[in-house]
């Protein structure tokens, strides 16, 4: 009796230390950059341009670049992969070519980010004559976080109970109707968690907007999608690896905004999520 | 004369086209002034290789209660879903025979389907509104059918409360959440849903079984109201359920509906042993 009591605290403590162990490196990652990051922080270094070689001034254009790329992509991917996932989870019946379909959007979840980054290279930037530029860039990672967006907006729309779909059509309505107005209100808090987590990737990737979107340096903003522009994970790389002399801070600044950029907007569509669940 | 007797019989139309000479099951014969609302006729239906309705043959009178009982897994939800193309949502699902509802073939054509699912609504065993309001509850189905918006659907959305005497309770709560109700409540909202869509067929399965016995006895004498509008069919487990609420009662036994006539020769002198002996608990 009392070794099972103690096999079991063994056992316990065992799943705390692995949780543990998972929690420790975000908090010390989070504190690093907020000890290290903290003091290069001002309205000047978020919204002013760079000087001297990027040795000075601000990150404002990268701050715009990022927010660009990931409102555009997002506006192209969430639909699409709402889409694809509604018709899959909805329509599709079990045959082969949804199984194709299914292997196809579990391998495009495996692919490596700078393989993304040369198939937008290809496509986009070279075939489609996009040339170096934010819609480029912004088509390539949204490609990328398709996989993320369907397979959370199917399960969201799997966690829907039977029950609601077979009263709905009861009552006379459509298959369509019964999506739109019985099922879709009711997955859309987990398609919102679908948007968060692709937000996060899209902002924070750096391979694929390497030879679709990034510039080095560019003394003004984009004005157009057709524009290249600066993105905050590319610029952190340049001052990291490519410029000599620049100040430590500067660097963790500019992750330091990178992180609270990715933060703000995924409060923003928490918040929405939250106002979401409570409407209904 | 005996080959005289044989050339008679082939000869009689009747006959000719009846499959057995024998049939399971006979449609009731009703009055005059008694309308038909569902036939049935020669219905099979299997699930892939397994037949789940043996060739059921039955007539549903407008405006009466008619209940089917028998054991689980005797076919008697499988029929009932017959009724309205539920089961249509099943893969490998083949259904033969025919099911007239006024006189039309149902499964003639894949027409109207959305207009026969009005007309013949259902009731399912675990109350299910959805999460939404008590009054978005009633106005979904008029809303997906466009049938009314605004002050017409605030009219809709009381008539049909009023229709199963949820409206005076709830009246000053139509904005709560319809998931806070009881069970019974839930279970009355979910037939002002069909009313709201003006089905003209109840199809019940199962309604009261997951309902205390005070609830199950108050949605019996809900099921006695709306006979003076609605036609019911009620699948039920419970014998005395269908004995204190049905005018008419078929038994069915593995796909068979072996008896099917007025509840009180059902239970006072079943025709057929197999009747008699799940009434009287025999099995069951």
């Amino acid at each position: 009796m009392r070794n099972e009591s103690l096999k079991q605290r063994l056992g316990f403590g065992v799943l705390l230390l692995a949780t543990l162990i998972v929690v420790v490196p975000v908090l010390s990652i989070l504190v690093l950059i907020l000890l290290k990051g903290w003091g290069a922080l001002s309205w000047k270094f978020l919204l002013t341009m760079p000087r001297d070689g990027m040795r000075a001034g601000g990150i404002f254009p990268a701050i715009v670049g990022t927010t660009y790329l990931v409102f555009v992509s997002i506006a192209f991917a969430l639909p699409i992969g709402v889409m694809a996932a509604v018709y899959l989870s909805e329509y599709a019946r079990d045959n082969w070519l949804t199984r194709t379909i299914n292997l196809a959007i579990i391998n495009l979840a495996g692919v490596s980010s700078v393989v993304y980054g040369l198939f937008g290279l290809s496509l986009f930037v070279i075939f489609l004559n996009f040339g170096v530029s934010i819609i480029a860039g912004a088509l390539t990672l949204g490609i990328m976080t398709l996989p993320v967006i369907i397979t959370t907006t199917r399960e969201a729309l799997r966690a829907v109970p039977h029950a609601y779909r077979e009263v709905s059509l009861s009552l006379g309505a459509s298959r369509w109707q019964t999506v739109r107005h019985a099922v879709l209100p009711r997955a859309l808090p987990g398609i919102l968690t679908g948007a968060i987590l692709s937000i996060g990737r899209v902002a924070g990737e750096t391979a694929p907007i390497l030879f679709t979107v990034a510039a080095f340096y560019l003394p003004k903003l984009p004005t157009s999608l057709s524009d290249q522009a600066m993105a905050l994970p590319y610029h952190l790389y340049v001052i990291t690896t490519q410029i000599p002399g620049i100040p430590e801070s500067y660097r963790y600044g500019t992750a330091l905004v990178l992180i609270g950029l990715v933060l703000v907007m995924n409060i923003t569509a928490g918040v929405l999520r939250a106002r979401y669940r409570k409407k209904r | 004369m005996n080959r005289k007797t044989g050339d008679m019989f082939a000869n009689s139309p009747e006959l000719g086209t009846c499959p057995r000479v024998l049939r399971p099951t006979n449609p009731p014969e009703f009055g005059d002034g008694e309308k038909v609302k569902i036939r049935a006729e020669n219905l099979n239906l299997w699930y892939g290789d397994f037949q789940a309705l043996i060739d059921v043959t039955m007539a549903v009178r407008e405006k009466s209660i008619t209940a089917l009982i028998g054991s689980s897994g005797c076919g008697k939800s499988t029929l009932l879903r017959c009724l309205n193309r539920m089961n249509d949502l099943i893969d490998d699902v083949r259904i033969e025979g025919s099911v007239r509802v006024d006189g039309r073939d149902i499964y003639a054509s894949a027409g109207d389907l959305p207009a026969l699912r009005k007309k013949v609504g259902m009731v399912f065993q675990r109350p299910n509104p959805f999460p939404l309001s008590i009054y978005e509850n009633v106005a979904f189905g008029p809303r997906v059918h466009h049938q009314a918006k605004g002050g017409e659907l605030d009219g809709l959305v009381e008539e049909s409360l009023r229709a199963v005497d949820l409206w005076d309770v709830l009246k000053d709560r139509l904005r709560e959440n319809a998931l806070k109700l009881s069970l019974e409540q839930k279970q009355r909202l979910c037939i002002a849903r069909l009313a709201a869509v003006k089905s003209e067929v109840v199809l019940m399965d199962e309604p009261c079984s997951a309902l205390d016995p005070y609830a199950t006895m108050k949605i019996e004498d809900l099921m006695r109201l709306l006979k003076a509008k609605f036609t019911i069919v009620i699948v039920t487990h419970n014998m005395q359920q269908a004995a204190r609420v049905s005018d008419e009662t078929g038994f069915m036994l593995l796909g068979e509906l072996v008896e099917f006539g007025a509840t009180t020769d059902i239970f006072t002198r079943p025709r057929d042993k197999r009747t008699e002996d799940y009434i009287t608990g025999r099995f069951g």
